[in-house]
């Protein structure tokens, strides 16, 4: 049992909602990747018409944009991972958690962008 | 015996780098070590080629060039390498999750498995890059 006082800003987060979203992500990321390459190997596009007109469908923009979530959250939970590891002092590691929510944010909202315009 | 167990200084510090680690830790560190590059500079990295890839012919042919270069020709496939090496090695924590391959000599063949596929598969990637 942890007790309530011993709880830290950039602590756990207990219990197993992480867990099982660093699984979730993971799976959703493997199916993409799949499909992925095998609309690549089906369509070999050589020119760049060919590039855009795989990232032209609906479908694949909206999995494409699924995936980049998936590895944003994913890249969340195992970096976040890696810091309550290494890095000790509190203000240190809540700055660096907080830089790499708002990487994850930007890197999401250029996903957006470059798959929407 | 009782004593002689009780007399043990601990906390004991260990040389991590002293100690040959079996091969499931050497799997499970290139894992944590494959994750943090592909974070960075993985993730921007990869939005920066499907933007030069997706944007217009010439950000299409400047791309094209610019992975001519056998040194960035190697630079990508060492990041392949890091990402076939974390899916797979990921795969085998969710086999592992399931209680698949839980006993020693079975954990110790899949991190093997897990090595020799993404240098396969790696190896497999740079023959159609080339």
């Amino acid at each position: 049992m942890v007790k309530r006082n011993d709880r830290i800003v950039t602590g756990a987060h207990y219990g197993i909602k992480d867990w099982l979203v660093q699984r979730v992500t993971a799976v959703l990321m493997t199916a993409y990747i799949i499909l992925f390459a095998v609309v690549v190997w089906i369509s070999s596009p050589l020119d760049q018409a060919k590039w855009v007109a795989i990232f032209g469908h609906q479908w694949m923009r909206i999995a494409s944009f699924l995936f980049l979530v998936s590895l944003m959250w994913h890249a969340w939970v195992g970096v976040r991972n890696v810091l309550m590891d290494y890095i000790k002092p509190v203000s240190v590691r809540l700055t660096l958690q907080i830089l790499v929510i708002v990487s994850l944010l930007v890197y999401l909202v250029w996903a957006v962008e470059i798959l929407w315009s | 015996m009782e004593a002689k167990l009780l007399k043990k200084q601990r906390p004991k510090h260990l040389n991590l780098f002293k100690i040959s680690q079996p091969l499931p830790a050497i799997v499970s560190i290139m894992h944590r070590i494959s994750g943090v590059l592909l974070f960075f500079p993985g993730i921007p990295l990869l939005l920066y080629g499907l933007q030069m890839l997706l944007e217009s012919t010439d950000s299409f042919e400047a791309l094209h060039a610019f992975i001519q270069n056998p040194l960035v020709k190697g630079l990508i496939l060492m990041f392949v390498w890091f990402g076939l090496h974390h899916l797979c090695a990921g795969i085998r924590y969710l086999a592992l999750d399931l209680h698949y391959g839980i006993a020693l000599t079975h954990a110790r063949a899949s991190s093997k498995w897990v090595l020799a596929v993404s240098v396969t598969l790696t190896l497999a990637v740079g023959i159609s890059l080339w």
